[in-house]
């Protein structure tokens, strides 16, 4: 080392105390929180098995029910059904089933924490100065790095994986149900208040509502990151497709790799279509014209 | 219960971070552009002192930034002032706790809205209930309430439709019926009608002056424009900078302006139309000439009569009875603004 930087701290000490106090907490937390995320593991396995014993067919009705529910259109509904058979055809469909179902619970749960918290943030100037930076580091930390702590704490398995995924995916939701509050028309908001509305209701009355939208935008961006974290997920056990292509890395099989691949951008296309059509779906309801 | 009516006493409102302390710096003499450059505190009310009587429509006038919007907000506490009080029935509403002021809010004042603020993604119907469902009246009352409403406002049949799809007069007349169905006592109106087309506008000022005959609110009723001011106002206040400059009747702020300001305000206003002829009746005098004009007609209503060469005309009240006459010279009087 020649550049001469100073050591005016020791950085290697201090990297080392947080390593020993991070160990601590493992081992004195380690259980409990394992234990405190069971049920959560238990819905995921509850999910995938369900998936995977359901027939194939049921699995593509259901898909397909979904799909022209919210976008009454048989085009849309048509491309998502045709998607779901070529992850048969191309030999994947039980890990397709492990990656929808990890997908899906990631997905619902940082919606669950994003949509509130991005409420919270809304009402409190303060909150959301000290929220912006933790958010952007969330989304820009290389993902590997919080993958140590949640295998360390929990051992590799679908727990760090989900972990690891929810923290990549919850930030778009709680910035854009933060923004979509924020823009709420003024005057419609100070009608509200003028009428008595407690915060409660003013939240659901009008905050809310005129911020789907946003909130959707939102939600459609989650699950993209969601299922932008399966090939890395998988590296700590979570199975499903990225498993597949992790396999072909490691066996240098281009056709492994690259059907799972194909698999990840099918599933992508789907869920795509799906969060878009229930946001415009949930938004028409709520601007209906006649 | 106290006097009826609502009076606003030294209300003064600064917007920053240090309120008090620049409210002490104004009333040690320091002026609004002053205590902006200064201290970046914006004076947006001083020392407003106004009474205003129960089922008259109190009209607050003046141009862009004087404060009326400010001002009217302080009525059901959308903002909070810096200093003063504001009796409501004899009754401090600045002392209400956070409960006590949404049931004032739900149950004795209503507002109307510039922009109508109506929620877009609810029906006509919908919106009207919003007061009373807020409030905790149940869906079917509030229906029931809330058609009636829209009758009285003239938008029965439209109750499925969605604001968006309604002209801008009818979205207001959705929202005065939105600020009747909670059946307050109060009615705020910033700016109601400035938003409508001139003759849509003139439509609602009368159709509100119709209603207000058989209801009989309390209405703060803000405006920019002269002449809605006066034919809506039983009483007006002109304000300018954050300070109300004459609070008065009509006639008395045309006849008899407190300042300059005032009379440059009021200059190019069509007296003929707005002053009535019992406001210059001279009571001293009697005519026998056939031909006579109610004294709650405006002033050009004689007009026809002087063209026929005549010196003066009676003026009757409302019983046909002679109270005096106007000559000539009264007329060009209060045509010149004297
Ligand atoms: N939240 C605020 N923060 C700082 N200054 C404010 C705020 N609200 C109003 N002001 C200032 O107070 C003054 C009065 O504003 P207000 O909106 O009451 O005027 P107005 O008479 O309603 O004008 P307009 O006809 O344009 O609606 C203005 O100088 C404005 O800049
Ligand atoms: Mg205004």
């Amino acid at each position: 080392m020649t550049s001469g930087f100073p050591t005016l701290w020791d950085s290697r000490s201090f990297g080392q105390a947080l390593d020993a106090a991070f160990n601590a907490l493992v081992a004195a937390w380690g259980e409990t929180l394992e234990w405190f995320f069971m049920p959560v593991l238990r819905l995921l396995r509850l999910m995938e098995q369900g998936l995977q014993t359901l027939p194939w067919w049921v699995v593509l009705a259901g898909l397909a029910g979904l799909t022209f529910w919210a976008s009454r259109n048989w085009g849309t509904t048509a491309l998502v059904g045709v998607l779901t058979v070529a992850l048969g055809l191309l030999g994947i469909w039980n890990e397709a089933m492990a990656t929808i179902a990890l997908m899906v619970v990631a997905t619902l749960l940082s919606i669950a924490i994003g949509v509130p918290t991005g409420i919270l943030m809304s009402r409190s100037d303060r909150l959301r100065t000290v929220a912006m930076p933790v958010l952007d580091i969330m989304q820009t930390m290389p993902i590997f790095v919080y993958l140590i702590p949640f295998v360390m704490l929990f051992g590799p398995g679908k727990i760090p994986a989900l972990l690891a995924t929810i923290v990549f995916a919850v930030p778009p939701a709680v910035r854009l149900t933060d923004l979509g509050i924020r823009q709420v028309d003024a005057e419609i908001l100070e009608a509200s208040r003028a009428f008595g509305a407690s915060p409660r209701q003013q939240l659901f009355s009008v905050q809310l509502p005129l911020a789907l939208p946003s909130v959707m935008a939102g939600v459609n961006q989650t699950t993209m990151m969601a299922l932008s974290m399966v090939v890395i997920a998988s590296m700590i056990g979570a199975g499903g497709l990225g498993y597949q292509v992790l396999q072909g890395i490691q066996r240098l099989e281009v056709s492994r790799g690259l059907m799972a691949g194909l698999g990840i951008v099918f599933l992508a296309v789907i869920f795509d279509r799906i969060a878009q059509a229930l946001g415009r779906r949930m938004q028409t309801s709520l601007h209906q014209e006649g | 219960m106290g006097d009826p009516g609502i009076r606003v006493e030294g209300i003064s409102k600064v917007f920053g971070k240090t309120p008090a302390k620049a409210l002490e710096l104004v009333r040690s003499g320091m002026g609004k552009a002053e205590l902006l450059e200064k201290t970046g505190h914006a004076l947006g009310l001083h020392d407003i002192n106004l009474t205003i009587g129960a089922g008259e429509i109190f009209v607050i006038m003046g141009l862009s930034g004087s404060g009326k919007s400010t001002l009217i907000r302080h009525f059901n506490r959308l903002i909070e002032p810096t200093a003063g009080r504001i009796l409501v029935d004899g009754e401090d509403i600045l002392r209400l706790d956070e409960p006590g002021l949404r049931n004032f809010r739900r149950r004795k004042i209503a507002m109307v809205f510039q922009r109508f603020g109506l929620l877009p993604h609810r029906n006509v119907l919908d919106n009207v209930m919003y007061g009373l469902l807020i409030d905790g009246v149940t869906r079917r009352k509030a229906e029931e309430r809330a058609r009636e409403q829209l009758a009285l406002v003239g938008l029965a049949g439209f109750e499925t439709r969605f604001p968006a799809q309604l002209s801008g007069g009818m979205q207001q007349r959705v929202g005065l019926a939105r600020a009747l169905a909670t059946d307050a006592g109060i009615l705020l109106m910033d700016e109601a009608f400035s938003a409508l087309d001139p003759l849509i506008r003139h439509d609602m000022q009368l159709q509100l002056k119709a209603l207000q005959a058989k209801l009989q609110k309390t209405i703060i009723f803000i405006t920019h424009d002269l002449d809605e001011a006066l034919l809506l106002g039983d009483h007006i206040a002109i304000l300018k900078d954050g300070t109300v400059r004459q609070a008065g009747t009509g006639a008395e702020i045309l006849t008899r302006p407190a300042d300059d300001y005032v009379a440059r305000f009021v200059h190019d206003v069509n007296r003929a139309r707005i002053l009535t002829c019992g406001q210059i009746t001279d009571r001293a005098i009697r005519v026998d000439t056939p031909g006579s004009v109610d004294a709650r007609a405006p002033i050009e209503t004689a007009f026809a009569a002087f063209a026929q060469g005549e010196q003066a005309i009676a003026v009757v009240n409302g019983n046909g009875q002679p109270i005096g006459a106007i000559t000539w010279q009264r007329v060009m009087q209060a045509l010149a603004g004297r």
